[in-house]
């Protein structure tokens, strides 16, 4: 082991650690007492810089390894993930440029990038200790990030909330871990796979899964653990909101694929119809299915519109946790697709969301009336990614929802036992359609009282504008990001057969 | 080059948006010309074709999942290119007098047109499902912006029917590509793969209905009058002329293709739905008091036809189907026009005891005449498509079962009655209310109107009195292999 | 066209039908009368459909097309229709020309349907548009009432093409003949057993009502009265004269050769029907006041002579003299009554014109004295129509007697009793409407002008023409049917 070699596999984290001294020291010293937009114009210019950079390392020096056997682990597959998180917070930091909720920028900005530090370390281990240690720091990013507005008796319900909730499902993960290393002695995910092979079934170890899923399940907030999630979504300063729902998703599901498909790849079970057996996987179709019923029937009687995505957001955690269910390499490049695009599309939407909550005070239904005629480039964006959420092709939203159904019912071919869960799935997004089309309507279809146009910043527009394109680029070219998540996985796992 | 149809509808539709809303005439004209520019690649196409499958383009899409793009045409999928790019020329000629928000109009309009296109093209299940979907948001769009009555209802009622009924093939058409296990979609190779009885017997019936939703099979219809009623009149065009026949084709093209034995297991039971659909559309038109109401629900009735003709698996009653599909869209698309654009623009109202007062024959013989016209082509009078059309579905049908065909000829005869009773008391009311001081009369019908009815009405009668124009691109396709079953009877 | 030229309009129209009646007697002077078929055109049509366009003309068509031809020139003459509109009148006159035409010529079902339906259109608008009073109800009754007519022949030829594969009449008579048609229609369609053993019987019903309705034959009639009565006078001229031909000529051309079995099988039924009709609508046309509606029962009482005709000599007993004479006399009095009965609705129009709308039985009276020639033409015309000698109209009741009687007594002697209630009928309308008192306020009624006259001649002419001299249409008729006659099975 030599630390020159670590330095190297950690340079992206490092960077962005980095960076994130950078900001709050910027933002301390020559910065201070400076005009707040200029504060935050530095700081998010530093915050992209930093995440550019990390993608560049990445991207030019692609060194992979495991080191200490798997607490981290860097492969293709990591670091493709990564810079698709660095990316979404370079987005989300300029999407904070829109607001003006706080004067302490450089720590907002800072928290922006230790959360994305942890989601970094999320990614990379496969040891129970690193990856409680990683989500903590993650979380309590998060939390911080949550109840930032403290002019805002939401914003502190919201993270006072987060952060209860969040508290009680980390204590029920190291449960779940210290159950796990109890039964097994290991706390390295492979190692612990394979001790469970040789124990016979032993009712604690459900107990463990339980514990774990319902950890991991607040995360990604399904149900029956999703309860933060609306509250967080409305009260939230936007862009901390954004992130939850953006890169924070993506991180966890990643961590629950690896968590699920090594950890406990020995106690699968199977949640087809008529032969149902005990593992994980019934237990997450569960949670897959009352997610989609109730995400997508709460959304239908919102009137708050982040409210309304954070009730989408539980439904789509419903339709990823099909890829986690797949217990296939489709399933598991499915899953990654779906939530990458997700990540783009809810940033792009909250985007809108944030211009809109500005110049109106207001996120309700009737705040986006005549936005086409205000701002027809915020429609445009908001036109796209919401159908994209609704899952209507050409845009990216559909064919990763058609990739986990494809890839799902595939993992158990011939045999079409999980098809009750796509059925399922694929009903509630035609109920989906009905309220992304209840605020498109605002926008599109009703006048506004006044039409005076929006006044964007011009780097808002930029990244929404890209952000809808992405959605668009990978609806009509889905192979693009496909093929190299598939290439990842093979090069990352040779001969990995779930 | 027909796959230009779509691209250029497409490009049509993205050059709108980045033009200036003040334009108002340069949208129509680009609009206009887009669509003209689809026609005329589609009538080069039908032109050229011998009504056997031409490939496209077929190039890998996403290979890791077998998807494809791959666009062809057999005489079919022609067929009805040709009366989208009829209904997308004549639609625009009658929505040359939108002034609220002319570019997003023509937008959306040739958005939709696009995804039409698109689907009648693919070959590969993807992506015809890709275009069916594509097709469905401006739809709502057309009709919740540029409508009327309870149009935001109607819209709404219209998406969320179709986006059921798109979600049903798609369970379908992902466990048929699961369980072929052959990671691929194209149409032709899943044809070939036989799937097994217990699987076509549910599958079949929701893909057939999830696309018949679409083509107003009873008792799915009911999307189709509010739907009419609320859209604009070009997208009442469209939405009588080409999106009801996605639904018929996409059944065909896919449903019936695919799902041989299951086809057969379920005949009967859907000709009765579709003959029920004939009775009961025409017999809820015969007491509507909304003028558009009457031809939203024989439409319906029509659809019925085209329907009842699919299920008779014969040569004569498919090719008639599919000759319906087309006579349908052009006579309901001239219908609408003629109600939607000519009167209710014109008088802002639709209620037929309402017209009765004005003389309308009097004060707009065009669309009078017009509009008897394409009545008595509606009602399927001879030497109008819709007579070959019905004829040969009705011959199909008493072949494969008779009393539907009785039935059938009820359904004509009511659709005569509530024809010639639209007629009369629209145009030719009997108790003319005297004029009210400083009313106007109606504003004349205006070039672009004449010149939309003269080019429909010249098809329906083109069609009505030399179908071979068609039948000689249909039948042809009927006897491709994949296709054999479907003349047969359902035996292979 | 421009809608305040009506003259071009008309003059272009009686231009046009004027030059339709020289093409027609073109025609005749070159048909041969040898019974078969001329002057065909035929070209495929819808293949897939058996559809083709298939024109031809025998003695039958030719008379057909020459009463069309006489006719239409003759309702134009008769009644002009206010300017404003006129020239739709005059479009839709030309259309259910060509429509009647067409008709009479094709040979193929399509085809001949294609023109059948076409006729229906302007008729029903024509009533509709510049009807009487009642006219919505009128043209509606008319058009719904032969549209079912016309749906139930449809589906029946649906059935038949279905179980020979052909739409060609002439084929398919030639199947009725042998009898391979009745087997066809048994064996090839795929349905069950019973329903196969009934298909003859409905495509056979199907074709009956169709033409029934259209004749029409009692008790189909329904429609008739008020659409004759409320139709203007040309229309009525049209409808009467040509239009109920055409019922006629499709149970000359279609029922007769392609059902002979079934005909037979219901020959008994089908005779009652017609007599019933003869009978009856004599009887009803006794108790009506409107002039029209009189003239309108007794074009029903004198199509059913025709009828009579065709349903006698389906028996396969029975010289074949007697029914070549029935047989002849049905085309004969098709002709004749479409002279007689238009000159009638003529005259009626005229009279109505000038009893400022009045057409009763009973509000007019003494007319010989003030308006002697229109009460001298106006009483041929009724002459021809009840068949007095040497008019046209006894040459065909003549002959329908002749042979009815000899092939069935009992209907001949049924059916007299109508031709009597049309003699009562007919002399009534002389004796109420031109005799007796003069009512003061009819004291100034003009007589027919000269145009008037000039218009009428013709017709008055023609009808002594063919009175005295039949071999001008018995030349035509009479080879054609001898050939029917021969084949018959």
């Amino acid at each position: 082991m030599n630390y020159g070699e670590l330095l190297k596999l950690l340079a992206p984290e490092s960077i962005l650690a980095l960076t994130l001294l950078l900001v709050l020291g910027a933002d301390a010293t020559f910065l201070s007492g400076r005009a707040p937009g200029l504060r935050r114009a530095v700081a998010a210019s530093l915050t992209v810089a930093g995440c550019m950079g990390a993608i560049y390392w990445i991207f030019f020096f692609p060194i992979h390894g495991h080191l200490f056997s798997g607490v981290l682990v860097v492969d293709p597959l990591t670091q493709v993930t990564k810079q698709v998180l660095l990316l979404l917070t370079a987005a989300t930091a300029l999407l904070t440029l829109e607001t003006a909720f706080t004067p302490h920028v450089g720590e907002y900005f800072g928290l922006q990038l230790l959360a994305t530090l942890g989601f970094l370390f999320m990614v990379s281990s496969e040891d129970i200790l690193t990856i409680f240690v990683a989500l903590e720091l993650a979380s309590l990013s998060l939390y911080m990030l949550a109840s930032f507005a403290k002019g805002n008796l939401a914003s502190a319900e919201a993270g006072l909330k987060y952060f209860l909730y969040g508290g009680l499902a980390s204590a029920f993960l190291l449960f779940g871990f210290s159950l796990l290393y109890g039964l097994t002695g290991e706390t390295l995910l492979a190692k612990i796979a394979a001790k469970i092979t040789t124990t016979p079934r032993d009712p604690l170890l459900v107990v463990a899964i339980s514990m774990v899923l319902t950890g991991l399940g607040f995360k990604i907030a399904a149900v029956p653990f999703q309860l933060w999630a609306p509250d967080v979504y409305e009260g939230a300063p936007t862009p901390s909101a954004a992130l939850i729902a953006s890169g924070s998703k993506l991180a966890s599901f990643f961590l629950l694929e690896k968590m699920m498909t090594i950890g406990l790849s020995s106690a699968v079970g199977s949640g087809a119809f008529h032969a149902l057996a005990a593992g994980w996987v019934p237990m997450l179709a569960m949670l897959a299915g009352l997610s989609l019923i109730v995400g997508n029937l709460t959304a239908l009687a919102q009137t708050s519109v982040k409210r309304l995505l954070a009730y989408s957001a539980i439904a789509h955690a419903g339709y990823a946790l099909l890829g986690v269910i797949a217990n296939s390499s489709q399933g598991f490049v499915a899953l990654l697709f779906y939530v990458m695009t997700y990540g783009f599309t809810v940033l792009g939407a909250f985007g809108v969301v944030a211009v809109v909550e500005r110049q109106t005070g207001s996120d309700r239904l009737e705040a986006f009336a005549g936005l086409s005629r205000r701002s027809p480039v915020l429609a445009g964006v908001l036109f796209v990614c919401l159908l994209s959420l609704a899952g209507i092709p050409p845009l990216a939203g559909f064919f990763g929802k058609f990739y986990l159904f494809a890839a799902i019912l595939r993992a158990g071919a011939p045999s079409l036992g999980i098809l009750w869960l796509v059925i399922l799935a694929i009903a509630l997004s035609a109920v989906s359609l009905f309220y992304y089309l209840q605020v498109l309507k605002q926008a599109f279809v009703r006048e506004a009282p006044l039409e005076l146009p929006f006044s964007v910043k011009p780097s808002t527009q930029l990244v929404l504008i890209l952000l809808a394109l992405c959605v668009i680029l990978f609806g009509c070219a889905p192979d693009l990001l496909v093929s190299k998540l598939l290439l990842a996985l093979k090069a990352a796992a040779p001969g990995l057969v779930f | 080059m027909l796959a230009w149809t779509i691209y250029i509808s497409f490009l049509g539709a993205g050059l709108l948006l980045c033009l200036s809303s003040a334009h108002k005439s340069a949208a129509r004209v680009i609009a206009l010309l887009s669509a003209v520019g689809g026609f005329i690649i589609a009538l080069a196409g039908a032109w050229a074709s011998d009504g056997r499958l031409q490939e496209v383009i077929r190039i890998s899409w996403v290979p890791s999942l077998g998807l494809r793009y791959y666009l062809a045409a057999d005489g079919i999928s022609l067929t009805l290119v040709l009366l989208t790019g009829l209904a997308a020329v004549t639609g625009i000629l009658f929505s040359w007098n939108i002034q609220h928000r002319v570019r997003e109009f023509f937008a959306f309009y040739l958005a939709l047109i696009g995804g039409v296109y698109g689907v009648f093209l693919s070959f590969d299940l993807f992506l015809l499902f890709v275009f069916y979907e594509i097709a469905i948001v401006p739809k709502y769009f057309l009709i919740a912006i540029w409508g009327s009555t309870r149009k935001e209802y109607g819209a709404m009622k219209l998406a969320l029917y179709s986006f059921i009924g798109s979600a049903m093939v798609l369970i379908g058409l992902v466990a048929a590509y699961v369980v072929a296990g052959a990671n691929t979609f194209d149409l032709l190779e899943l044809a070939k793969y036989p799937f097994p009885l217990g699987f076509q017997l549910w599958v079949f019936p929701l893909v057939f209905i999830g696309f018949a939703i679409l083509a107003g099979l009873w008792p799915f219809h009911t999307w189709a009058p509010t739907g009419h009623v609320a859209a604009p009149t070009a997208a009442s065009m469209l939405l009588a002329g080409v999106v009801m026949k996605l639904g018929a084709y996409g059944a065909l093209r896919v449903a019936m293709t695919l799902f041989p034995l299951g086809l057969l297991a379920w005949q009967k039971p859907l000709a009765l739905l579709a003959t029920t659909g004939i009775v009961y559309g025409a017999t809820v038109a015969l007491v509507q008091k909304d003028f558009k109401f009457v031809i939203g629900y024989s439409s319906v009735s029509h659809m019925g036809f085209v329907l009842l003709g699919l299920m008779t698996l014969t040569n004569i009653g498919l090719s008639g189907a599919v000759l319906q599909m087309f006579s349908h869209g052009i006579i309901a698309g001239l219908l609408f026009a003629v109600v939607g654009r000519m009167v209710y623009d014109r008088t802002h109202t639709r209620e037929l005891a309402v017209l009765e007062g004005m003389d309308l024959g009097r004060a707009l013989p065009f669309a009078a005449v017009t509009f008897t016209i394409a009545g008595a082509a509606s009602m399927g009078m001879p030497g109008f498509s819709g007579f070959v059309a019905e004829l040969q579905v009705l011959i199909g049908a008493w072949k494969a079962f008779p009393y539907y065909a009785l039935l059938g000829g009820l359904g004509v005869i009511l659709g005569v009655v509530y024809t010639l009773r639209a007629i009369r008391k629209a145009f030719f009311g009997e108790h003319p209310a005297p004029p009210e001081p400083g009313h106007e009369p109606p504003p004349p019908i205006t070039l672009p109107e004449r010149l939309g009815s003269l080019i429909l009405l010249a098809a329906t009668v083109l069609i009505g009195l030399y179908p071979r124009l068609l039948l000689d691109l249909i039948i042809p396709s009927l006897n491709a292999p994949w296709m054999q079953h479907l003349v047969n009877g359902g035996r292979p | 066209m421009p809608a305040r030229r009506a003259d071009l309009a008309r003059g272009f129209t009686q231009g046009l039908s004027f030059l339709c009646l020289a093409l027609v007697l073109g025609i005749s002077g070159a048909f041969v009368p040898n019974g078969g078929l001329q002057a065909i055109e035929r070209h495929a049509w819808i293949s897939a459909l058996g559809a083709e366009y298939f024109l031809g003309i025998d003695g039958l068509g030719l008379v057909s097309i020459l009463l069309t031809a006489i006719i239409t020139p003759f309702a134009l003459f008769a009644w002009r229709p206010p300017e404003a509109g006129a020239k739709i009148y005059y479009a839709l006159f030309l259309a259910l020309e060509s429509g009647l035409f067409g008709a009479f010529t094709a040979f193929n079902f399509f085809h001949w349907f294609f023109f059948w339906e076409l006729s229906l259109i302007p008729a029903f608008f024509l009533i509709k548009l510049w009807g009487g009073p009642q006219r919505a109800r009128a043209s509606m009754q008319f058009f719904v009432y032969t549209l079912f007519g016309s749906v139930a022949l449809l589906l029946a030829f649906q059935v038949i093409f279905l179980a020979t594969g052909t739409f060609d009449f002439i084929r398919l008579a030639e199947l009725g003949r042998t009898g391979a048609l009745t087997r066809a229609l048994t064996t090839k369609l795929g349905i069950g057993e019973i329903a196969a053993q009934t298909m003859p019987l409905l495509a056979f019903l199907g074709v009956f009502l169709g033409l029934a309705v259209k004749v029409p034959l009692g008790p189909f009639h329904a429609w008739l009265p008020p659409a004759y009565a409320e139709a203007p006078a040309s229309v009525s001229m049209m409808l009467t004269g040509v239009m109920s031909k055409m019922g006629v000529y499709g149970f000359l051309r279609i029922l007769l050769p392609l059902f002979p079995d079934q005909l037979r099988q219901w020959q008994t039924p089908l005779l009652c029907l017609a007599i019933g009709t003869i009978v009856f609508s004599a009887w009803t046309a006794m108790a009506q006041k409107d002039l029209k509606r009189i003239i309108a029962y007794s074009s029903i009482n004198h199509l059913g002579y025709c009828l009579l005709a065709v349903f006698v000599v389906v028996q396969a007993e029975g010289a074949a003299e007697h029914k070549q004479a029935a047989l002849d006399g049905a085309i004969f009095q098709m002709f004749n009554h479409g002279l007689s009965a238009s000159a009638l609705f003529c005259f009626v129009g005229w009279l109505e014109q000038r009893g400022h709308g009045l057409r009763g039985l009973d509000d007019f009276g003494g007319l010989r004295k003030i308006a002697p020639v229109f009460t001298g033409l106006m009483g041929i015309a009724l002459f021809s129509s009840l068949g007095l000698p040497g008019l046209n109209g006894f040459i065909g009741e003549f002959l329908i007697f002749k042979g009815v009687l000899a092939l069935q007594g009992w209907a001949a002697a049924l059916s007299a009793f109508g031709l009597l209630l049309t003699a009562l009928f007919l002399l009534t309308i002389l004796q109420r409407v031109f005799s007796g008192p003069l009512p003061d306020k009819w004291a100034k009624l003009p007589d027919l002008t000269t145009a008037e006259r000039w218009i009428a001649a013709p017709i008055i002419a023609l009808m002594f023409v063919i009175g005295v001299y039949p071999q001008v249409l018995m030349g035509i008729i009479n080879p054609t049917v001898g050939f029917w006659v021969t084949t018959m099975p």
